[in-house]
């Protein structure tokens, strides 16, 4: 393997097999992860993104040294996680969203010094980099608190202090901002790219199935659905590939369900439905522009009004309708293809 | 890593490890009623038992001894071996794994943190309960005496990490398992009276427990004209037994741990909640 690569997988698979006690004496065999190939080259950000279920996870344990592959092969810092896991852990930090870590009774400062000990970190050093970092993300005030007494959003900046508190080779930032306020979100979010940019030789893996985040952050994306690549580039690229074709939004009133009528009419290549209060918002992807006259006349047949439409650019939950087939909120299929 | 940052890391982890048991057992007063006034109402209901039936002083030695010693069998039992169940559900396990360090430094973190903290309550229960209820101890021997002690301690808690890498596998078993294992060792270990009224038989399966071994030999380092013609093998003996269960007891913990760390990656039970 390059030594300029810092992650690589090969074919990497994953089956759970449910015990046969808990399947009433029946296994069952999930695939959650089926064939994934990708490289990170060091000092780039690079995202995987799918839906919940789509294999982020275990793509992240595998390469974490917390689960081993079926079958494939995964290296982190040119090292086979499969069969030196303890080399790999000299080379990684992780952050998971919604990480409950630590313990209650321990203040801040305290639990971020204990997981320092556990890299070999020197007292005063780690409090040093515990007290810059605390600053960094706005919790030095917070310093002296117990973590039980933390809200959600400060419980994960601390966990986002710990991941990077031992400046780790390479980052596995799993979901990092699930759950958290806009505001928080945003901070963790200008928090790792300043990190970046101030670590160039630093990589960073993060799973996500925030869009935007993705989209703000990475470098590049891998878009992952059913434990598969689907597409893999740059997020400007992934656009860019999608537009030759028009993506539009449509409000529609009167209607519960839209996608019988919208799946009937020939050329609309995806399409993905979110139902509101007043009205439900399709986004569609079309061959070309004739098609929509076809679809406002299917939806006015069908008994829908239609009360807005918007002509956008391609963002990168288009790229995933399009590659994918179904928006993130339909993970069973709700577009045509 | 150089050897000398491996164990650098080693004794830092451990350190890591045992200062939330250190700190915890000043930050969470209630203990003081819960683990040691509560085990004192059972050491007591067992001095009125003796008193009754008037047996001779020392048996309440022999109570309040095993119910200090209890305090260890229960640390063990619930924050050493079902303990890596309770950090797989706060999410801590999978960050003691992730970490470039030793898992036998962890669980050495934990024993010591356990020990500490286990210690200031079976010296609450020896000292309220010896000064209560007038215990006639004659220290014979210190030195020997505090060799069984720590012994007993090491091979105890050895038998923790062993337990608790065996727990690795387990998910809400671990807390079936320790409740299941909780009074039946009460029983066979003789916390409240000589192991040797059991049989010599049982006597001698309850032995593979260091508690077992440790309670005899302690009760005839502290009350040994008693115990002359109570005790189950000599302290002697019960010492070199001990000394022997602490070193297997360690190299299985270290064993066991590296099999099924290795088996639980594989079944991806490692991070699995709520199981």
């Amino acid at each position: 393997m390059s030594s300029e690569l810092a992650i690589r997988t090969e074919d990497l698979r994953r089956v759970f097999r449910t015990r046969k006690r808990e399947a009433k004496k029946q296994k069952r065999e999930v695939v959650a992860l089926d064939g994934i190939a990708f490289e990170v080259p060091r000092g780039e950000l690079f995202g995987v993104l799918g839906p919940n279920g789509a294999g982020k996870t275990t793509t992240i344990k595998i390469l974490a040294t917390l689960l081993t592959p079926t079958s494939g092969h995964a290296w982190v810092a040119g090292i086979d996680v499969a069969t030196d896991p303890k080399a790999v852990r000299h080379h990684i930090g992780m952050v998971s969203g919604g990480e409950t870590s630590g313990y209650g009774l321990l203040t801040v400062e305290e639990n971020l010094w204990m997981f320092s000990q556990f890299y070999g970190m020197e007292t005063r050093a780690a409090r040093a980099r515990i007290r810059e970092l605390l600053a960094v993300v706005g919790l030095s005030d917070r310093a002296k608190t117990k973590i039980y007494h933390l809200s959600t959003g400060m419980r994960q900046k601390m966990n986002f202090v710990r991941g990077f508190l031992t400046e780790p080779e390479i980052l596995f930032l799993d979901e990092p901002t699930l759950g958290l306020d806009v505001q928080t979100a945003r901070t963790l979010r200008g928090f790792v790219s300043n990190w970046l940019r101030e670590h160039p030789d630093r990589t960073i893996l993060l799973t996500t199935h925030a869009m935007h985040e993705a989209d703000e952050l990475c470098e590049r994306v891998a878009i992952i659905d059913r434990g598969r690549i689907l597409a893999c580039g740059a997020p400007s690229n992934l656009k860019r590939d999608l537009k030759h074709e028009d993506v539009v939004r449509l409000r529609i009133g009167g209607l519960e369900d839209v996608r019988p009528i919208v799946a009937t009419v020939p050329s609309v290549s995806r399409f993905s439905q979110t139902a509101h209060d007043d009205c439900v918002e399709v986004d569609v992807i079309l061959a070309n522009d004739a098609v929509l006259t076809g679809l406002l006349a299917a939806v006015e047949a069908g008994g829908g009004t239609l009360l807005s439409l918007e002509k956008r650019a391609p963002t990168l939950e288009d790229v995933f309708l399009d590659v994918v087939g179904h928006g993130f909120e339909e993970p069973n299929g709700g577009g045509a293809s | 890593m150089s050897g000398r940052s491996t164990w650098t890391t080693f004794w830092r982890t451990v350190c890591g490890r045992a200062y939330p048991r250190v700190i915890g057992a000043q930050r969470e007063r209630s203990w003081v009623f819960f683990e040691i006034l509560l085990p004192l109402l059972q050491v007591t209901a067992y001095v009125f038992i003796y008193r009754a039936i008037q047996a001779p002083p020392e048996f309440l030695g022999f109570v309040v001894l095993g119910g200090a010693m209890s305090a260890y069998w229960l640390n063990v039992l619930w924050s050493m071996a079902s303990q890596l169940y309770w950090e797989k559900e706060t999410g801590n396990l999978e960050l003691y794994i992730v970490a470039p360090t030793s898992r036998m430094a962890i669980l050495l973190g934990m024993a010591l943190g356990g020990m500490f903290q286990t210690t200031l309550r079976a010296v609450a229960i020896i000292t309220i309960g010896s000064l209560l209820f007038r215990v006639p101890m004659t220290v014979t021997n210190v030195p020997v005496l505090l060799g069984v002690f720590l012994t007993t301690l090491v091979a105890l808690y050895g038998l923790g990490m062993m337990l608790s890498s065996l727990f690795l596998l387990f998910g809400r078993e671990a807390w079936h398992f320790s409740n299941l294992l909780q009074e039946p060792v009460s029983l066979v270990s003789g916390f409240y009276f000589p192991v040797r009224a059991l049989g010599q038989v049982i006597a001698a399966a309850a032995s593979a427990l260091p508690i077992t071994l440790g309670l005899d030999a302690m009760r005839q380092l502290l009350f040994p004209s008693m115990m002359e013609n109570l005790r189950f093998l000599s302290a002697d003996v019960e010492l070199g037994i001990l000394a022997g269960s602490a070193v297997l007891f360690l190299v299985l913990a270290h064993r066991a741990l590296a099999h099924f760390e290795k088996l639980a990656r594989r079944e991806g039970r490692l991070t699995v909640r709520g199981q």
